[in-house]
């Protein structure tokens, strides 16, 4: 049971991460690889509220968040919003390319090792259940994956913008014609992704980590996430990181030496099997 | 009445021209300008090998990789393990990483070739993938991160053996390279190579010009692995070494790299690409690691941005001047 629920923990962590990438990814359209590079930005700018500044965690959060979103917009207006109409193979090259480049100014500025983090007291320890040890931080990653995964679905289906941003999708030029904003919407969908990304980022450095290669060692993780759950599908990624996280962390309790190779087939055969995605937009 | 449609600019396009044969000299030059770079130069030729196989599926038919480094990972293993158990002939060792590289590229092609180019690059990032943790859970087989062990090899041809200078080891990786040039330039200017071409620009009009998509796909793909293969092979045979770090991602993402900055769809793009990249890579990085990585990246960005064709596009745009000035 206490797998079971690590594995959820892991999940819901995952989703978290991934989600701002099933924005790009999948409502825009762009292959953004550089996502990580926006999870690890989230990661410093935490540790650094948190560490150096003493801001209280929420807060380091929060703020993790904002600057992932506004370097997001920087990047969007300068150079990614270049290459929308461009092949998957280009937009490929430039992720590449900015990741390395995160990656060399994140190893200029922090260092290689591992950065320091230690969450406030009132999120370490665990719930005592009958059968169940909970930890505390993992609890709260679950509730706050649940709620965001719930509110997003919402905007996304509910809400104007949410209307908006799918029209601008499907269709600029009629979306355009119609009166809709269509360069401010995908600005804003772009800010809500890197976000995402930075308040991921900021509330994975508990487990995952956090040192200059995150940006590449997580990215294929991300990128299953979004690929098998169907593009631009909030729920398919939610189902798709949970199923992630409980094979993942599973597969490493019961058969630890066969590592990520399970997770690498199941990937590949799901892709054949069906290459838009477990719950792809008809 | 028929109409006559000229194919002599096609034809033509076999023929070698000058600046093709003053582009051979400069291997040669090297060896003679920098006797004590020869690991370096043999790497070189090894990598353009490797790219080379790239533009063969990238920029000739279209298909875009992450994970080319599966088959040049494959083709190191079996050239190293032939060469560990007492097969030490280097020829016989390439021979087999060339036919072992290109039946997993066979393989692979059914999977690779059913989606879209997202599906693409996940599953060739999959594959290769799925091949590192593999070679790295069986260490007992690969060795792991320390490589395998004991790899001895006998003179190429009973002749030549392998020196420390790394002499032989260069003129046998330089012949290589141009003969694997030689033929894939007679490839891509054969009829298959056009259709090949044909199937990149559109390939909803190819079939309904009777030419089948997927089997020229197919071929096409195995033969680029069996290529990446044979670049495999001939790293471990000249530094008699292999590591799990033959199937990292980084050395997928460097190559597709340099082939976008020499240019892709011109294999002397990704030849000169190749030449250029390491030998700067060679001064910048003994500066320091952290900004090379940092120039790359910045490199590459500009590329996709403004020069979509790499160093060949700029070239052929000065020789487009240079001939426009002469003619005036």
């Amino acid at each position: 049971m206490t797998i079971l629920f690590d594995g959820i923990a892991a999940g819901m962590l995952l989703f978290l991460i991934s989600v701002g990438l099933s924005v790009t990814l999948g409502l825009m359209n762009f292959v953004n690889l550089a996502h990580g590079a926006f999870a690890m930005l989230g990661g410093y700018v935490c540790a650094i509220l948190l560490g150096n500044l003493g801001l209280p965690f929420p807060l380091a959060i929060l703020g993790a968040a904002a600057g992932a979103a506004v370097v997001g917009v920087i990047l969007e207006r300068t150079l990614y919003c270049r290459l929308y109409g461009a092949s998957h193979l280009d937009q490929v090259l430039f992720c590449i390319g900015l990741v390395f480049m995160s990656i060399s100014t994140a190893h200029f500025l922090f260092g290689a090792q591992q950065q320091p983090f230690a969450l406030p007291d009132y999120l370490q320890g665990q719930v005592h259940l009958p059968g169940l040890d909970i930890g505390v931080y993992r609890l709260l990653l679950v509730v706050i994956g649940a709620t965001l995964a719930w509110a997003l679905q919402a905007m996304v289906t509910r809400t104007r913008f949410g209307a908006q941003l799918r029209a601008a999708v499907d269709n600029p030029r009629t979306a355009r014609g119609l009166g809709i904003p269509v360069d401010r919407v995908f600005t804003l969908a772009f800010a809500l992704g890197s976000g995402l990304a930075g308040l991921g980022g900021a509330l994975g450095v508990e487990l995952l980590g956090l040192d200059p290669s995150f940006p590449i060692k997580y990215l294929v993780y991300f990128l299953i996430v979004v690929a098998v759950g169907g593009s631009g599908n909030i729920k398919g990624s939610l189902i798709a990181s949970l199923a992630l996280g409980i094979f993942d962390i599973g597969g490493k309790y019961y058969m630890p030496q066969t590592g990520a190779f399970v997770i690498y087939a199941v990937m590949i055969v799901m892709l054949i099997v069906r290459p838009r995605g477990l719950f792809a937009r008809t | 009445m028929q109409t006559h449609i000229d194919l002599a600019p096609l034809r033509n396009l076999s023929r070698w021209t000058w600046p093709e044969y003053l582009f051979w000299l400069i291997p040669l030059a090297a060896y003679f300008i920098f006797p004590e770079n020869l690991s370096l130069l043999s790497q070189i030729a090894i990598t353009a090998i490797f790219v080379l196989s790239l533009d063969l599926i990238l920029g000739y038919s279209g298909i875009v990789s992450l994970g080319h480094t599966a088959f040049f990972g494959l083709g190191a293993y079996a050239a190293g393990m032939m060469a560990q158990h007492g097969w030490g002939d280097p020829l016989l060792g390439l021979a087999v990483a060339a036919l072992v590289a290109g039946g997993l590229g066979l393989a692979t092609s059914f999977l690779v070739l059913r989606g879209a180019d997202l599906t693409r690059l996940m599953v060739t990032l999959g594959v290769a993938m799925m091949l590192f943790e593999a070679a790295n859970k069986l260490s007992w087989l690969t060795g792991g991160l320390d490589g395998l062990q004991g790899i001895e090899l006998t003179p190429i041809f009973g002749q030549f053996s392998f020196d420390f200078m790394g002499k032989t080891a260069y003129w046998y990786s330089l012949a290589l390279l141009f003969v694997l040039f030689w033929l894939a330039r007679r490839l891509v200017n054969s009829p298959y190579g056009l259709s090949l071409k044909g199937i990149k620009l559109n390939v909803g009009r190819m079939p309904a010009l009777g030419a089948s998509v997927n089997r020229r796909l197919i071929g096409i793909y195995t033969l680029s692995a069996a290529y990446a293969g044979i670049a495999g092979a001939l790293l471990c045979q000249t530094t008699q070494f292999v590591s799990v770090d033959v199937f990292s991602f980084s050395r997928s993402a460097e190559i597709l790299l340099i082939l976008v900055l020499g240019g892709s769809g011109c294999l002397y793009g990704a030849v000169l690409g190749t030449m250029v990249f390491m030998t700067v890579h060679h001064f910048l990085s003994d500066l320091n690691p952290q900004y090379w990585q940092f120039w790359m990246g910045a490199a590459l960005i500009l590329t996709v941005l403004f020069a979509r064709d790499g160093l060949m596009g700029l070239l052929r745009g000065l020789a487009g001047k240079f001939a426009q000035t002469r003619g005036k």
